[in-house]
């Protein structure tokens, strides 16, 4: 009995999870963070490489 | 904001950590080579003259050198560094960033030291002796202090999903090194655990298992998420699948520790949870995987030209082969056949030089230019050498370990019509196995050899910088910027 509800309760968390991380309300946030690691060099190395 | 007395980053710790990886990857390969090496010329073991030489002296120091001197310096400079760049902050103090390079030297030294002279808990991955666990919480929490310190004074609102990993890493290392090491001290190099029987399995697995877990899998996944996109230069393919495998990994990684005892003395019920959570980890694993991967749709062609993209891909390749592995070896059928064989072997190979040795292998590679001011490494075409030498000595080590494994598991329950065991001597698989020792020593030479040509390159690239400038904290974007 408890180690069902348990698994419901675990089950109903991750589905309420996907749908946070899905709403279309935290797209431009999450667009934005995804960004992070783009935009933190004064002068983007790496672009070139030898042939 | 405009008051901000500290403008540059701090790269001098990164730095020292970055050259320290590399350094402990030759030495902890080199123990993994002379103990392969052992295994195929057991006079190597010299035991008749020093017993420090002996293989049961040194693999511990071999797994530990890989694991928290390798691995854990690559850890130390990626997340000081991503947690300083996404969140545009130096970090907060200089001091305690010097405190943990040199307390975790002094440990990984102390580890060198005691381990070869016999001096251990004989808890794997644990085996370090009290003292010394001692000092890895004091430098453990300054790291935690260091990094939520830092991430408490960010300059953009949103934390960057790289550094939800390694602050998942942070805190649950604190919490499994704690637990799984509370002894009771009988003199300065001994201790009694204070769990015994199953019990002890059970928290020396939960332990094992989950620094395999957050050690070598989710503050690596921290790494991935950032330098793929990094060196892909695009976003990472869809960051909410980032969030939901961020809560699904660490949620779901903590049960999977039994798969180490089934048919043990562990209650049944127990060993079933294990292997069931096992199964299970499948989802976020290759959830996050496929997400790295699928980054560098539209820009495929990068592979060809960057061999700093293909360490990084290529790790991922392996990450997804070792997590497909692991599920299936958890199986309690197929248990039976790996678990004491070399299979086992082959399958944590997969994981620590494929996935963790070519993700780090291949940051770094991304890290130390940009750490020094400079456009890319000396010599780009070494890191594409690095690259096959590193691969074909992982694929030359994995493949003779399944082979050897999976004979030796067969060998080991094949029986007569009459239902007599057919080799019932140990020596009979020993003697079959022998060759395929002489192909991982091949596969881990090969490895150990492309670690010696990056320590080439990363000194070469040195020599290039003559004096970096230190480089200056940007100001966030405004919508990202933190009030």
């Amino acid at each position: 009995m408890v180690s069902g509800l348990i698994t419901a309760l675990l089950l109903a968390l991750f589905i309420g999870g996907w749908i946070w991380a899905w709403s279309p309300a935290r797209k431009r946030d999450f667009d934005a963070a995804a960004q992070l690691p783009l935009n933190d060099d004064a002068a983007p190395a790496g672009k070139e490489h030898r042939p | 904001m405009s008051a901000q007395s500290q403008t540059f980053y701090n790269d001098k710790v990164v730095r020292q950590f970055t050259v320290m990886t590399v350094v402990w990857g030759i030495v902890g390969m080199l123990v993994g080579v002379l103990l392969a090496a052992q295994y195929y010329w057991p006079v190597l073991n010299f035991d008749q003259h020093v017993s420090w030489l002996s293989n049961g002296r040194l693999r511990p120091l071999h797994t530990n050198a890989i694991i928290f001197a390798f691995g854990g310096c690559a850890l130390f400079a990626s997340s000081l560094h991503i947690v300083q760049r996404t969140c545009h902050v130096r970090l907060i103090s200089d001091g305690l960033a010097a405190f943990v390079f040199w307390g975790w030297q002094a440990i990984i030294v102390a580890a060198a030291i005691t381990l070869p002279l016999g001096y251990t808990q004989g808890m794997e991955y644990a085996e370090l002796v009290w003292p010394i666990d001692v000092a890895i919480t004091v430098v453990w929490l300054a790291y935690a202090a260091l990094f939520f310190g830092t991430i408490a004074k960010r300059h953009v609102q949103h934390i960057y999903v790289a550094n939800w990993f390694f602050g998942a890493y942070i805190i649950t290392i604190a919490l499994l090194h704690v637990v799984r090491n509370l002894a009771i001290p009988t003199g300065w190099m001994s201790s009694y655990p204070v769990y015994s029987g199953a019990v002890d399995a059970m928290v020396q697995w939960w332990y094992g298992h989950n620094a395999v877990g957050f050690f070598l899998t989710a503050a690596f996944l921290g790494m991935m998420y950032y330098f793929i996109p990094k060196q892909a230069e695009r976003p990472i393919y869809s960051y909410r699948l980032s969030v939901v495998h961020f809560w699904a990994l660490i949620a779901i990684y903590m049960w999977a520790g039994p798969h180490h005892l089934l048919y043990a003395a562990l209650p049944d019920w127990a060993q079933s949870l294990g292997m069931v959570f096992s199964l299970v980890l499948l989802a976020p694993s290759w959830g996050g995987a496929i997400n790295g991967i699928l980054t560098l749709s539209g820009v495929w062609h990068k592979l060809r030209t960057d061999p700093i993209l293909k360490f990084l891909i290529v790790a991922l390749s392996f990450y997804m082969m070792s997590t497909f592995e692991g599920p299936m070896m958890s199986i309690k059928t197929v248990n039976s056949l790996s678990h004491y064989t070399d299979w086992t072997i082959g399958h944590v190979h997969s994981g620590a030089l494929g996935w963790v040795a070519m993700i780090s292998i291949g940051s770094l590679y991304a890290l130390w230019p940009r750490l020094l001011g400079l456009k890319q490494m000396y010599s780009t075409k070494w890191i594409d050498t690095h690259f096959w030498i590193h691969t074909v000595g992982v694929v030359l080590y994995i493949a003779s370990m399944w082979i050897a494994g999976v004979m030796q598991g067969m060998m080991s329950r094949a029986t007569d019509p009459n239902g007599t065991l057919v080799y019932p001597e140990f020596i009979s698989t020993l003697i079959e196995t022998k060759p395929y020792y002489l192909i991982r020593l091949a596969g881990g030479v090969l490895c150990l050899i492309g670690m010696g040509l990056m320590l080439v390159n990363v000194l070469k690239t040195l020599q290039q910088a003559k004096n970096p400038a230190p480089q200056p904290v940007l100001e966030p974007d405004a919508a990202q910027a933190r009030a």
